[in-house]
């Protein structure tokens, strides 16, 4: 069968990204590793994206749970002195998930347009009240401390993005994006595709649609956390408007267009294209880069309607 | 004596002024086909609806297997053993009738679906494998469901339908839509494939000829009420049924 194969192939890509990537370190410049890293935190995002999209679902408030890891990680730095990064993810991760499990409860019973305006709103709830907390610097927000990693201090000279911190994102990205697999190959995974295609014939097969929703929910709220962890953890500073403002969860829904839905590595390239087009057109164009950015979502619409990674999908039927 | 396995005891449903049902009750022994049929708006889909748990009925009560399901989920129906297809084939239109199966295999029953296994296992193909054959629609396995002819999708939505083997099984109307030189055929193919698995089925139908050839006892409804009950020659041949249900054959005039 096709899908055990791809999960194999899969399994093998991501491996072989990996250590790509870790080989490739020495020789990085300091931007391109920085973008690299950038572009896994956001991917992460959008692979939780990725998954409600499986489900037929689009959340247009997942900065709401970016911002959750974002300010879970940097509130155990500022007010526990906590700066492992391991920890800082789990508590990134914790937070969205108990909140995600909260809300699901009211977004698990919403389809479509509900569905994802629910979620815009809970997200500027959530921008409403970090931008008005004065102890968490209402919109200037505050900054993080260099991170460590199970006791090994980084060299304080060599700047944010060390080998650890890279190493720890490109690592932990590899796992998550490889669990993510393997769940959308699993039962849950066929679950969300009934969803999405025909929701009663699930509920008569004895399927909870609902708690299916549910699960999906609390998993890509986990990833949106984890993203706004690393996030955080480049940049040194969390603020409520780089986080929780809908622009950024519309951003988020913008790239999970630009990649498309057909395999866990499309949000992370989708990711790195985006960051790169910003970069490049805010150099050279520092007027016009929202304009580059919009005609590249129409190019990829109009030509490439599931997405970068249907360019894949199309070179390997030419092979086969 | 075989197990009684469904019982209905005095179910009413009403909507707004529309009966439709009052005072239902009906019992299925195990392994009977049950032919049900009656006008539109007679109450055989509301029937069908309360039985699977789609519907709460408003007085009444449902046994299952002396084991009282009324009022429950179409989960906890399902998961009880009531199975039902569709009038409208109820099925997974952008995946191919094999992938529907899978999927259906593969999650069937599972109210908070697993993530740490595949689902596309040796096993599970093998009896969505199994279930194309005894339906006679493998040779459909790789096509899309949306580009399925309505002979198929009807297979397709009671094979559906079977898989988690049900002890019981309701069909709603399963040759609606389907040409009168194929209906014999479909027909013939799931009886044979329910025959088998030796689910009970109770099935709604507007067609007598298969009514008559198929069922071993059958249920006339009339607004909301049951109007005749029993084999197929007493009730196809009942004045009351003939009257508000079958019609009157041509030759027989109407004061014969």
């Amino acid at each position: 069968m096709t899908l055990l194969r791809s999960v194999r192939l899969t399994t093998v890509g991501i491996t072989v990204a990996t250590v790509v990537l870790l080989a490739l370190w020495p020789l990085l410049p300091a931007w391109a590793a920085h973008t690299v890293a950038v572009s896994l935190g956001g991917g992460l995002v959008v692979l939780g994206l990725l998954i409600l999209i499986r489900f037929g679902l689009v959340s247009f408030g997942q900065g709401l749970f970016f911002a959750i890891g974002g300010y879970a990680a940097a509130l155990a730095n500022q007010f526990l002195g906590i700066t492992d990064m391991l920890v800082m993810s789990v508590a990134g991760i914790a937070s969205a998930g108990a909140v995600a499990w909260a809300l699901g409860y009211i977004v698990r019973g919403h389809r479509g347009i509900f569905f994802a305006m629910l979620n815009l709103a809970f997200s500027m709830i959530l921008f409403g009240i970090l931008a008005k907390t004065v102890v968490l610097g209402s919109t200037d927000g505050f900054s993080v401390g260099v991170p460590t990693l199970l006791g090994f201090a980084p060299d304080p000279e060599a700047g944010r993005l060390t080998f650890v911190l890279f190493g720890f994102i490109v690592i932990s990205t590899a796992v998550v994006a490889w669990w993510v697999d393997r769940m959308l190959a699993s039962p849950i995974g066929y679950a969300g595709q009934g969803v999405r295609e025909n929701e009663l014939r699930l509920r008569y097969l004895g399927v909870s649609a609902r708690g299916a929703v549910h699960i999906a929910y609390i998993a890509a709220a986990k990833l949106a956390a984890l993203g706004g962890v690393f996030t955080v953890l480049l940049i040194g500073h969390v603020t409520p408007e780089d986080t929780a403002y809908w622009t950024k969860s519309g951003e988020f829904v913008f790239v999970a267009i630009l990649g498309g839905s057909g395999n866990v590595a499309a949000p992370f390239i989708a990711q790195a294209v985006f960051e790169l087009v910003r970069t490049f057109a805010l150099q050279y164009a520092p007027d016009a880069w929202q304009m580059l950015l919009g005609i590249t979502l129409l190019l990829v619409i109009l030509f490439l309607p599931g997405g970068l990674w249907s360019l894949a999908d199309r070179l390997r039927g030419r092979d086969a | 004596m075989p197990e009684v396995l469904l019982e209905t005891r005095s179910l009413g449903k009403r909507f707004g002024a529309v009966i439709a049902a009052e005072d239902v009750n009906v019992s299925v022994t195990a392994g009977e086909i049950v032919g049900v049929i009656g006008a539109n708006g007679a109450g055989k889909t509301t029937f069908c609806n309360m039985v699977t748990g789609y519907l709460t009925p408003d007085l009444g009560q449902i046994l299952f297997r002396g084991k009282d399901i009324t009022g429950c989920t179409v989960g906890e129906a399902t998961e009880a053993g009531i199975h039902r297809s569709f009038q409208i084939p109820q099925l997974f239109p952008g995946l191919t009738v094999y992938e529907n199966l899978l999927l259906a295999v593969g999650v069937f029953g599972h109210r908070r679906p697993p993530w740490w296994q595949p689902l596309v296992r040796p096993e599970v193909e093998n009896e969505a494998t199994a279930i194309m054959e005894r339906y006679r629609i493998a040779e459909s396995a790789a096509t899309r469901v949306d580009r399925l002819p309505q002979g198929v999708r009807k297979l397709l939505d009671i094979a559906m339908a079977m898989v988690g083997q049900p002890a019981m099984i309701l069909l709603d109307e399963p040759t609606s839509g389907i040409s009168t030189k194929e209906k014999f055929d479909v027909m013939g193919n799931v009886i044979d494939a329910l025959r088998k698995s030796a689910a009970t089925v109770l099935f709604v139908e507007h067609d007598m000829e298969v009514v008559g050839r198929y069922a071993d006892r059958v249920i006339a409804f009339r607004e909301g009420r049951v109007l005749a009950d029993g084999t197929p020659r007493v009730v196809l041949e009942d004045p009351a049924v003939i009257e508000h249900v079958v019609g009157r054959r041509p030759g027989h005039p109407p004061d014969a």
